[in-house]
């Protein structure tokens, strides 16, 4: 199968994860299969954090459950520190699992709300923790301080008695408790108010220093990935577009989708020009059935006869900057210097 | 149409204003203040902001102003007049012939307004039948017009899709079909595209805005995001607790920020212009209880500026500049405004805390890019 490449890998022992030739496939009406995720590579160092954009259906919380095998994919590989995930079954797949903990977008309902607080947020030590009630319940309060709730007012409330974004601290620290390495957040401010919003990425950023973790953040607000972000990747329809360094991504966008999503990001800015005349939802296509070549052509403006026939490659176009286009926004700058000094 | 607003020698008078509005809702713990005094004005033709955060009150705002149904327990004060009427004494009856034809509303969540298990097409032509007496085949043209006029791609065969066969997208494009169907002079839309993708949200503002500009109406856009109003409004209002705080024309709010509620909502948003990993200036805390406001300015317990005098006197409206005013002790950009955030910072205040870290990321980080 045609892949985006993996030109984009790093090699190195400060790689935690490292995923190549990732394919999910759900069944779907027909006897036809839906490929959420096409064969996309992608690598995490310690203690970095990785943004995943792109729109809806383009296949970011089927990638972000695919790394903790949930389900387990259909093809590809999943490496933790160099263990295969894919290759694990059983207990030793749910213990492995412990270090990969993952949020959501909707903070209320991704809690148990006929359980207190205190138990939602201990729950996973119930399998993995230690035994007695004491030690859970210190684990416990301290986490429940570190994302800013107070433990003695929480702990015997219930998920409705807080707002979203306390939810969200809530659901954070029930992450936490079993001191994973890597956090997986699956829109994890899209629904919560800027100001919320807010509150959230500085305190992921925090956490981020004192937990020692490494991050996969998953969104479609690209002003917010950039924030949180060291790293950012772009998908389109199951595919990998552009990966590069955040603020190298966002100065020099390379890929059209990239360009297309830049150009749509509300700017708190009256006089930023608004491009009035997109009013259009390009078609998005099915990924039962993706268009030959390069799947975003249906909708680029770059688009012509190469990409219905070739599917475009990873390639390296500047230091940390990689992009998978024909016809690239930017020509890729002279490889040497940047090669020298890695 | 109503009778009494056609018969209008109104030319000059706004579309719509709203004087000392308040809603209040009777909870067994007390009164929830919801919208606690609030003048607004909307001119025909204009477009107008209200933006605050969660709780703030802007959704019962509107549909106070819409009379839309707000439970048993609600008690209304002050006048909603438009085009010569006080809405709050028109008769529950009455509203219907104001609803679709006058001013109706997209809302954040599309499927509220759609019915689940009624084709698209039927679905507008029932609106269009019922309130303008077309016929069957009238109503259809005139629903495929519509649904061709919000871009909504094979409008033809889309007539006979249920709404979960169409894409969030796609079904708030046929809110805002049915919304304008009957011409109304005045659209609400709340929140219409929190829900959305950032291109999909691009998409259905700029199909907003080209309807409000054709069809010359008023409009009022309701959001949290500052961001989302800054380039597509005339005017804007910020809410903060059932009370708007500061107004003012679109540039010079952001040109000349006085509140400085509006200043942190403006500064908590990330920038793609920022470089990654800024430090936000996040509003610590949230929104006050309703039912027992903070005394003073109810922003206080919040406020990177607050000092002694903000905790028990509640600032009154006060002009900054023609058509830009606020209500505030310590304005951003004034001398008092900085001495109060170095006491702020001295006495390590949380809230000014963050904004002291904020700018010293900006500044160690380079600034803007
Ligand atoms: N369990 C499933 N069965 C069938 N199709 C699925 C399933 N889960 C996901 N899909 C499909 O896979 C594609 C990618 O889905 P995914 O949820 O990963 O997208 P996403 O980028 O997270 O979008 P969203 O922002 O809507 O959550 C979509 O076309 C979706 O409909
Ligand atoms: N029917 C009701 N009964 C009691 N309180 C209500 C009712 N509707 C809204 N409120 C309260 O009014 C306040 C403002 O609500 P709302 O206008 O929905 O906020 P926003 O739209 O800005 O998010 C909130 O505190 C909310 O809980
Ligand atoms: S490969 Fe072709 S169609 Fe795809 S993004 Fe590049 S120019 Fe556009
Ligand atoms: S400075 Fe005082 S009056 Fe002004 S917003 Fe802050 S607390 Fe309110
Ligand atoms: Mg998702
Ligand atoms: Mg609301």
């Amino acid at each position: 199968m045609a892949g985006t490449g993996t030109a984009h890998l790093r090699d190195g022992d400060d790689i935690l994860l490292r995923v190549e030739g990732l394919t999910v496939e759900f069944p779907a009406p027909g006897g036809n299969r839906v490929k959420a995720v096409s064969g996309i590579s992608f690598d995490i160092k310690k203690g970095e954090t990785l943004g995943l954009v792109g729109e809806s259906g383009c296949g970011k919380s089927t990638t972000g459950r695919a790394i903790i095998q949930l389900p387990p994919p259909t093809a590809g590989s999943v490496q933790l520190n160099g263990d295969e995930l894919t290759d694990l079954k059983g207990d030793s797949l749910r213990l492995r699992r412990t270090d990969i903990q993952m949020i959501f977008q909707d903070p209320i309902s991704s809690l148990n709300p006929r359980r207190k607080i205190g138990k939602v947020v201990a729950e996973p030590l119930d399998v993995w923790g230690p035994a007695s009630k004491e030690e859970k319940r210190a684990i416990t309060d301290k986490l429940l301080e570190a994302v800013g709730i107070d433990p003695d007012l929480a702990r015997d409330k219930r998920p409705h008695e807080f707002s979203g974004g306390q939810c969200q601290r809530i659901s954070i620290a029930r992450a936490l408790v079993l001191d994973p390495s890597m956090l997986i957040c699956d829109e994890p401010v899209s629904s919560l108010d800027v100001s919320v919003q807010a509150q959230i990425l500085n305190l992921l950023g925090d956490l981020k220093v004192d937990y020692d973790l490494t991050l996969v953040f998953i969104a479609h607000d690209l002003a917010v990935v950039k924030n949180i972000s060291d790293r950012v990747a772009v998908m389109y329809l199951g595919k990998m577009c552009e990966v590069a360094e955040s603020n190298e991504m966002y100065s020099n966008p390379a890929h059209p989708y990239t360009s297309l999503l830049l150009g749509s990001v509300p700017e708190p800015d009256p006089d930023n020009e608004i491009d009035l005349e997109i009013v259009e939802e390009g078609d998005l296509p099915s990924p039962i059935n993706p268009p030959s070549g390069c799947r975003f052509r249906t909708r680029c403006p770059r688009a012509d006869e190469q990409c219905s026939a070739e599917e475009p490659q990873m390639v390296q176009i500047a230091s940390d900057h990689f992009v998978a286009c024909h016809h690239p926004l930017i020509e890729p700058q002279p490889m040497e210097v940047s090669l020298a000094n890695d | 149409m109503p009778d009494s607003a056609t018969a209008q020698g109104l030319r000059n008078e706004p579309l719509l204003v709203v004087e000392g509005l308040k809603t209040h809702f009777k909870l067994p713990l007390g009164m929830v203040k919801a919208v606690d005094g609030v003048d607004l004005t909307v001119d025909r033709g204009r477009t107008i902001g209200i933006v605050g955060e969660s709780g703030s009150g802007k959704t019962v705002l509107a549909r106070t102003i819409m009379r839309l149904n707000l439970g048993a327990n609600v008690f209304t004060e002050g006048s909603v007049r438009y085009a010569g009427v006080d809405l709050l004494d028109v008769p529950n009856k009455k509203m219907r012939e104001y609803w679709g034809a006058e001013m109706s509303m997209v809302f954040q969540d599309p499927m509220t307004s759609l019915n689940p298990v009624v084709r698209i097409g039927r679905q507008i032509t029932e609106h269009l039948r019922h309130h303008l007496g077309l016929s069957k085949e009238e109503a259809k043209e005139t629903a495929l017009a519509l649904l061709k006029e919000v871009r909504i791609p094979e409008a033809e065969a889309r007539l006979s899709a249920y709404p979960h066969q169409l894409s969030g997208g796609m079904r708030q494009r046929v809110c805002i079909a049915i919304a304008i169907a009957c011409g109304p002079r005045l659209l609400f839309a709340d929140e219409p595209t929190t829900a959305l993708d950032v291109t999909v949200q691009h998409q259905i503002m700029n199909v907003l805005a080209r309807e409000q500009r054709e069809r010359d109406m008023g409009m009022v856009l309701v959001t949290h995001d500052l961001g989302v109003v800054a380039g597509r409004t005339d005017d804007i209002a910020v809410m903060y607790a059932g009370k708007i705080v500061e107004r003012a024309s679109t540039k010079a709010l952001f040109d000349d920020v006085k509140h400085p509620y509006t200043e942190a909502l403006l500064r908590s948003i990330p920038r793609t212009s920022h470089l990654s990993h800024t430090r936000l200036a996040a509003i610590v805390g949230r929104p006050p209880d309703l039912i027992n406001p903070p005394a003073g300015c109810s922003f206080s317990p919040r406020c990177a500026y607050a000092q002694d005098i903000c905790f028990s006197e509640e600032p009154v409206l006060q002009e900054a500049s023609p058509n830009h005013e606020f209500s505030c002790h310590f304005p951003v950009g004034s001398e008092p405004n900085r001495e109060a955030f170095e006491k702020n910072v001295a006495k390590a205040m949380p809230q000014a805390v963050s904004i002291r870290r904020h700018e010293e990321s900006l500044a160690q980080l380079g600034g803007e890019i």
